[in-house]
C-alpha cells in the first residue's frame, strides 16, 4: 500500500517540466502483412497543440492507440513525461495514465452512467480518498468547463446530441486535470458552429489549464485556427512537422493537395478574413471584408 | 520537494489568522487534507497561495471554497494559480451528479404500476410481433425471390449443426442418469428390465425434446436477442429499413425458420443419444446387453411416443426463437438493455416451453396417446 502511494505520487506531485512530454521514436506497427508505421518519429512540445493529419488509413488512430497503450507496437520506443511506456512495467504506466486524458472519436461514454458519473469514474478510480461532495463538485465543474449546460450533468449519454456527447467525453478526459490531452477527431460530425466553438474551447482550455494537446483531425479550419504545429503522416512516417504556412511551402504531392486543394484554400481565405476583421476596424477594411465575403459566397 | 498537500495557520495576537497552503494542491493530493482543512475553527482573513508548489483546478476549487467559507481573501497566487482560481471562481457547482431519484415509496408504486402496464403492453407487443412475423412469412411465400436462403442456411448451421456436440453430450448423460437411477428403484420390485421402458418412453416423449429446447433457448435464443439488440443499438436495423429491407424478413424469418426446422431434428437426435446412453449403462451395470436393450426399445415403446416428441419440437423451436427475436427487437437506449433483454429472452423462452409442455402432456393423454 505504501509502495503504491509512493508510485502514484511520483507521477502526480509535480508537473512535467521538460521540453518534450511525448516522444515517439522508430515506431513500427504491422497488422499481418500490412505495415502501418515504419520507423515513425514524433516529438510533441510542452504546451503546444499539435495537429496530426494524414489520409485515411495512414494510421493516425493507430499512432494514438500506440501512445496511450491500447496497441502494443511491433518495434520502437515511446516516452511520455520522460518515462518509457514501451518497456516499462505496467505499474509505472499506471502512474502515467492519470496524467493524460483521452477523448475518443465517438465520445466512448459509459452508457449506463450519467454524464457527471462518467466524469467521476477516473476520479474514483485514481483518487478514492476524495470525499463524495468534493468529487461531485469537481465533476460538475468539469462538465461546465466543457461548455455543457448545467442540467446535462445528470443526463444519460443516450439523451445527448452528438456534439454534447463529445463535450461530455472531453469533460471526462479533463477529469484528472491532465497535462497531456489526446483528441481523436473532436470536430468530426459537428456542425460548423459547434466545430468552431469546440476549437475555441480547446484553445481556451490549453491556455487556462496549461495543456499539451495531441489532436488528430481532418478539419482544415481546426488546423488553421488552433494548431501550433501540424504533423503530416504519409508514407508510413511523419514526413513533416511544422506550422501550416511552412508546410504549405513543402513540395510533397499529398501536402500540396491537402492544403492547396479547394477546401484547403477555402479554409485559408476564411482565416484571412478573420484576421482582417480582428486587425482592422476601419470602415474601408470592413467594406473590403464585405466584398471578399460576397465574392466567397457567390463562388460557393 | 514536499509531496503532500498541507497548510499552516499563522496567527498574531488579536488579529485574524492567515492560512498558508503548502505543497502540491492537486486532485491527487487534496483528498488527504480535505477533512483537516475543513475542521479549522479560527477566523481567517487571508489564504496565502505563495507556498503552493503545484495547483490544478481541483486545488483551485478547494482554495476558492475555503475563501468563501471563511470570507477570506486569496493572496500570493502565481500566474497559473491566479488563472485557475479565476476560472473556477463564481461557478455554481453544488449538487448531485447522479440522475434524480424519487423516494422509496414513490419508486415502489411506480415500479408496480410499470410492471402492470408493461404486462399489458408486453402481451400486445408479442401478439403484434407474431402478426408481423406471419405477414413477413406471407410476403416471403408470395415473393420467393425475397427469401433469404443463405441466411437460413447460416442459421441452420448455427442453431442445429453447431449444437450437436453439446446436445449429444447432455443427452447421453441424461440417458445414463435415468437408466442408473431408475434401475436402483426398479430393482426393489425385481423389475429392472423395465428400465428399458423407462428410458425409451421418457426420452422420446418428454426429456429429449424438452432438454433440447432448453439448450437451444440458452444457446440460440440468447444469441438472437443479443445480436438483434446490438444491431438495434448501432442503428443497423434502422439502416435496413431505410434501404427498404424489412428487418422482419431479413433478421427474424431466417432465425425462426431455422429454429422450427432444427428443433425436431435435434430433439430426435437427443432422444436417440439418450437411449444409447441408457443402453451403455445398462450393459455395464445391469447385465442387459447393449443390443438387447435397443431391441427391447422397439418392442416396448409405441410409435406414437416418437410422434408426441416430434409434434412438440417445432412448436418449442418457434417459442424459443420468437422470444429471442422479440426481445432483441425491443432493445433501445444503452448496452445494459441488451443484457437485460437477453436474460428475458432466455427466461421467458424456457418458461413458455415448460408451460406448453404441461399442456401437451395433458392433451396427448386425453387423445389416447398415453
Amino acid at each position: 500500500m505504501a509502495l503504491d502511494e509512493d508510485k502514484r505520487e511520483i507521477g502526480r506531485h509535480e508537473r512535467y517540466r521538460g521540453e518534450y512530454p511525448l516522444v515517439v521514436e522508430g515506431l513500427v506497427n504491422r497488422f499481418g502483412d500490412q505495415t502501418i508505421h515504419d520507423g515513425l518519429d514524433l516529438k510533441v512540445r510542452r504546451g503546444e497543440i499539435l495537429g496530426v493529419v494524414g489520409g485515411s488509413g495512414t494510421g493516425k488512430s493507430v499512432l494514438m492507440r500506440s501512445i496511450i497503450g491500447l496497441q502494443i507496437p511491433d518495434e520502437g520506443h515511446i516516452e511520455v513525461f520522460g518515462r518509457s511506456i514501451t518497456d516499462a512495467d505496467p505499474d509505472q504506466v499506471l502512474g502515467i495514465r492519470d496524467r493524460w486524458g483521452v477523448l475518443f472519436q465517438g465520445g466512448a461514454l459509459f452508457s449506463t452512467l450519467t454524464v457527471g458519473e462518467n466524469v467521476e469514474v477516473p476520479l474514483k478510480q485514481f483518487f478514492p480518498d476524495l470525499s463524495d461532495s468534493l468529487r461531485h463538485q469537481i465533476a460538475r465543474y468539469k462538465v461546465t468547463l466543457s461548455g455543457l449546460p448545467e442540467e446535462a450533468v445528470n443526463k444519460y449519454p443516450s439523451e445527448l446530441s452528438g456534439g454534447m456527447k463529445k463535450r461530455a467525453g472531453l469533460a471526462r478526459a479533463l477529469a484528472l486535470d491532465p497535462e497531456l490531452l489526446f483528441l481523436d477527431e473532436p470536430t468530426a460530425g459537428l456542425d460548423p458552429i459547434g466545430a468552431a466553438a469546440f476549437d475555441q474551447l480547446t484553445r481556451e482550455l490549453k491556455k487556462t489549464l496549461g495543456l499539451t494537446v495531441f489532436l488528430i483531425t481532418h478539419d482544415l479550419d481546426t488546423l488553421h485556427e488552433i494548431c501550433d504545429r501540424v504533423a503530416v503522416l504519409a508514407d508510413k512516417k511523419v514526413i513533416a512537422v511544422d506550422t501550416v504556412p511552412n508546410l504549405m511551402k513543402l513540395d510533397h504531392p499529398w501536402i500540396q493537395e491537402y492544403f492547396n486543394g479547394p477546401r484547403g484554400r477555402a479554409a485559408l481565405t476564411a482565416q484571412a478574413l478573420d484576421e482582417l476583421r480582428r486587425n482592422m476596424e476601419l470602415p474601408v477594411a470592413a467594406q473590403t471584408v464585405k466584398a471578399l465575403d460576397n465574392g466567397r459566397n457567390t463562388k460557393a | 520537494m514536499d509531496r503532500r498537500a498541507g497548510f499552516e495557520i499563522e496567527q498574531e495576537e488579536g488579529e485574524a489568522a492567515r492560512l498558508a497552503l503548502t505543497g502540491p494542491w492537486l486532485v491527487a493530493t487534496i483528498g488527504a487534507v480535505e477533512k483537516d482543512v475543513e475542521s479549522i475553527d479560527v477566523a481567517i482573513d487571508r489564504i496565502d497561495l505563495s507556498q503552493v508548489s503545484e495547483i490544478d483546478t481541483a486545488g483551485a476549487w478547494m482554495a476558492c471554497l475555503l475563501g468563501q467559507r471563511y470570507e477570506a481573501e486569496l493572496v500570493g497566487a502565481n500566474e497559473r494559480a491566479a488563472r485557475l482560481v479565476e476560472s473556477v471562481e463564481g461557478m455554481e457547482i453544488e449538487g448531485e451528479v447522479a440522475a434524480p431519484r424519487p423516494g422509496v415509496f414513490t419508486r415502489v408504486a411506480e415500479k408496480a404500476g410499470e410492471k402492470v402496464y408493461n404486462a399489458r403492453s408486453g402481451t400486445r407487443g408479442v401478439l403484434g410481433f407474431l402478426g408481423a412475423l406471419i405477414v413477413a412469412f406471407g410476403t416471403v411465400i408470395r415473393h420467393p425471390s425475397r427469401f433469404r436462403g443463405k441466411a437460413v442456411v447460416r442459421q441452420l448451421e448455427l442453431v442445429g449443426v453447431k449444437a450437436l456436440p453439446i446436445v449429444g453430450l447432455m443427452s447421453f448423460l441424461i440417458g445414463v442418469v435415468i437408466a442408473q437411477q431408475g434401475a436402483v428403484q426398479l430393482q426393489q420390485f425385481g423389475a429392472e428390465t423395465l428400465t428399458v421402458n423407462l428410458v425409451g418412453r421418457i426420452t422420446l416423449r418428454e426429456l429429449g425434446v424438452l432438454m433440447t429446447a432448453i439448450m437451444v433457448a440458452g444457446r440460440s435464443g440468447s444469441a438472437f436477442a443479443a445480436q438483434i439488440g446490438t444491431m438495434r443499438l448501432t442503428e443497423e436495423v434502422d439502416a435496413m429499413r431505410t434501404i427498404g429491407i424489412n428487418p422482419m424478413e431479413a433478421l427474424v424469418v431466417p432465425r425462426i425458420l431455422a429454429s422450427i426446422l432444427m428443433m425436431p431434428l435435434l430433439g430426435f437426435y437427443a432422444s436417440a443419444v439418450a437411449i444409447i446412453g441408457g443402453a451403455a449403462i445398462s450393459d455395464a451395470f445391469l447385465g442387459i446387453p447393449f443390443l438387447n436393450f435397443l431391441q427391447r426399445i422397439q418392442e416396448v415403446v409405441p410409435t406414437y411416443d416418437l410422434w408426441v416428441g416430434l409434434v412438440k419440437a417445432p412448436v418449442f423451436g418457434l417459442i424459443v426463437a420468437l422470444a429471442g427475436c422479440y426481445h432483441g427487437m425491443q432493445v433501445q437506449g444503452n448496452s445494459e438493455e441488451v443484457g437485460l433483454r437477453t436474460t428475458m429472452a432466455v427466461v421467458t423462452g424456457i418458461f413458455a416451453v415448460i408451460v406448453l409442455d404441461a399442456f401437451f402432456a395433458v392433451f396427448f393423454t386425453r387423445v389416447g396417446w398415453a
